[in-house]
């Protein structure tokens, strides 16, 4: 059964927790320099992974909102037409780096961690919203057919058939969409927001390698394990 | 029960109608076969009555009630819908795969697993095996008996079937044809079946519908269709060995089998009298073997008997194959096909409680056609 866990779908998370732990510790007992050890505390590094978790967790789930019923609803009949002109456009959002999409938006909501958030979600709607529309145009014909030729109503066919049948290739552009977003979100630091990245930018201005480190190691870390809790959520999921 | 009046569909966007002035009446418990070449309508039409597609001209009632005026949903919940891809949901057990209907009705629970119990028993699926199976667990034949059975679930006067068999083997394919022909008498169902296999639709319709290029060139009983073609089309579609396709119109219980069948143990003595008798001209040149409840055992090839050969019974015996039975409510272009797939001279006719009612050689096939033809 898909639904049982092996011991060996544990080894990753324990592998990036030891990683996580282990290198933390070893900065704070073993600091190359002052300015090391002034900087790093397990404070910050707690306050920037959660302040990193937030920007992520925030814009994701705002990227879900937007873009899921935007899917499901260029999907159906009325609005299929309309589906390659708004993914083309969200494609733009896609294609600008995020750096210029930041300075843009920096312009209009400031300085600070709405900016940083909105850059996150734009970064994010592409992924789930393609495959939103994939995975439920996708259906097998026949079975939409049979659903409505039995009497199933549309709203019936969408919920019970179309979303549950598109579901695993929804999870697969959440993930992606994850991990773009986790990644991304170091440079929330560039406009204040806090975060791992702020770590980072911080390892770069003082040219110390082991902050540099910590703060790259946390980033990935947290893209990795997002995507793997998001891949044991899909496999609870009813097959 | 259903009529089509003066129907018409042109689909959006095309100047020419793929179904011109239709005219059809659907008697209550009745089968009516549309059959036709691949792309003359037949789906058109049948979907056209549960307003999956709707129709662009004329009426179509569906008991007596003009269908425009129903909401699709209602319309559609009663009427049971079988599709080639079946069609299944991947997602859903057999079991709730089979409670679609009911569960849109919202039926109580206990009604639905009692309902569902009694379908699977009727298509002759084991509940305990499959219920809680998904259907990519299931063979073709088996997932389009669940089809079926969805289709039943909440008893529908009416059932719309798109080539429901035309995705399987032959056999299978043979085998389904003549329990939904049995479960048909049963249930009185009022159908319009698809096909664009003749041969089908001869052996399911009580009446044939021929349709040619969104027209109706014919409307009549098989025995019409097959002896009084109206036109070139239909002698065509019907093919020039229409002898042979009166084959498929009658069952094998009409058959008088002219081979004796014997049962092993209480009718030995008898055996032996017929085998030590024999003829070469006889005109039976097997006889069957049974067991004392009627089930087949095999058969015995009768051959010129040499004085005081002492064979024992036992070996003259040629075993039944799993293929040579052929079921009563069968046709007797079914039993030939397993005549022929069995290679074997003589098949066994079998009641529904697996007793066996005689054997069935090449020669009962002709004369039976001879005599009910
Ligand atoms: N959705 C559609 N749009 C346009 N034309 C269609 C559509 N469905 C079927 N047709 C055309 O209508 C004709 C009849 O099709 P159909 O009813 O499927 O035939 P059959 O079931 O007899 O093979 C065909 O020429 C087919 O190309
Ligand atoms: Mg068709």
């Amino acid at each position: 059964m898909a639904n049982t866990f092996r011991w060996y779908d544990f080894i990753l998370p324990v592998v990036a927790v030891i990683l996580a732990v282990g290198y933390a510790l070893y900065v704070l007992n073993n600091p190359t320099d002052a300015m090391v050890a002034g900087f790093v505390t397990p404070d910050r590094i707690i306050s920037s992974l959660i302040t990193h978790l937030y920007l992520v967790g925030v814009s994701m789930a705002l990227a879900i909102l937007a873009a899921f019923p935007l899917g499901i609803l260029l999907t159906r009949a009325g609005f299929r037409k309309f589906a390659p002109l708004v993914v083309g456009t969200v494609n733009i959002g896609q294609t600008v780096p995020s750096f210029a999409v930041i300075a843009l938006f920096v312009g209009i909501l400031g300085i600070g961690e709405r900016t940083a958030i909105f850059a996150l979600w734009v970064y994010s709607l592409l992924p789930i919203l393609n495959n939103t529309i994939a995975g439920v145009s996708g259906v097998d014909r026949s079975i939409i057919d049979a659903s409505r030729g039995m009497g199933m109503t549309r709203l019936n066919t969408l919920r019970k058939i179309e979303i549950p049948l598109a579901m695993p290739v929804i999870m697969a552009g959440i993930r992606t969409a994850v991990v773009i977003n986790a990644g991304t979100a170091v440079i929330a630091a560039y406009v204040g927001a806090g975060g791992l990245g702020e770590i980072i930018v911080t390892g770069l201005t003082l040219a110390r390698f082991q902050v540099l480190m910590l703060g790259a190691l946390y980033a990935a870390l947290v893209a990795l394990m997002l995507d793997y809790m998001l891949g044991m959520v899909e496999r609870l999921l009813p097959k | 029960m259903i009529r089509l009046e003066n129907v018409s569909k042109i689909y959006p966007g095309q100047g020419e109608p793929v179904i011109e002035n239709l005219n059809l009446e659907i008697q209550s418990g009745e089968i009516c076969v549309l059959v036709g070449e691949s792309g003359c309508g037949k789906t058109t039409t049948m979907r056209m009555i549960n307003k999956i597609i709707p129709h662009t001209g004329g009426t179509i009632y569906v008991d007596g009630k003009d269908i425009s005026t129903i909401d699709a949903t209602e319309l559609r919940l009663n009427i049971g819908y079988v599709i080639q891809e079946i069609g299944l949901f991947p997602h859903y057990t057999i079991e709730k795969n089979i409670a679609t209907v009911p569960i849109e009705k919202k039926w109580d629970k206990q009604r639905i697993a009692g309902r569902v119990k009694e379908l699977m028993e009727l298509m002759e699926l084991d509940y305990d095996a499959y219920a809680k199976k998904k259907p990519r667990h299931l063979s073709g034949g088996q997932r389009q008996r669940v089809g079926v059975a969805r289709a039943l679930a909440a008893d529908p006067p009416i059932m719309l079937m798109d080539e429901p068999f035309g995705a399987l083997d032959p056999i299978t394919r043979m085998n389904l044809q003549n329990e939904f022909i049995r479960i048909q008498a049963r249930i009185k169902k009022t159908i319009v079946f698809v096909t664009h296999d003749i041969d089908e639709a001869v052996k399911m319709g009580d009446k044939i519908a021929v349709m040619h290029q969104g027209k109706l060139v014919q409307f009549g009983s098989p025995q019409d269709i097959l002896t009084r073609p109206t036109d070139e089309f239909v002698e065509n579609l019907v093919g020039h060995n229409r002898i042979l396709k009166r084959f498929s119109l009658i069952e094998c219980r009409a058959i008088n089998p002219s081979a004796a069948v014997y049962k092993l143990d209480s009718e030995r003595a008898e055996i032996i009298r017929r085998i030590e008798n024999f003829e070469r001209t006889s005109s039976f040149p097997v006889i069957g073997i049974i067991d004392d409840d009627y089930r087949p055992i095999g058969y015995i090839p009768m051959f010129k008997y040499e004085a005081g050969d002492e064979t024992p019974i036992e070996d003259r015996i040629k075993k039944i194959k799993p293929i040579q039975t052929i079921e009563d409510s069968a046709t007797l272009f079914d039993a030939l096909g397993r005549l022929f797939s069995s290679s074997e001279r003589c098949v066994f006719r079998m009641e529904p409680g697996g007793r066996c009612t005689g054997i069935i050689t090449m020669g009962d096939l002709f004369e039976a056609v001879r005599v009910n033809g």
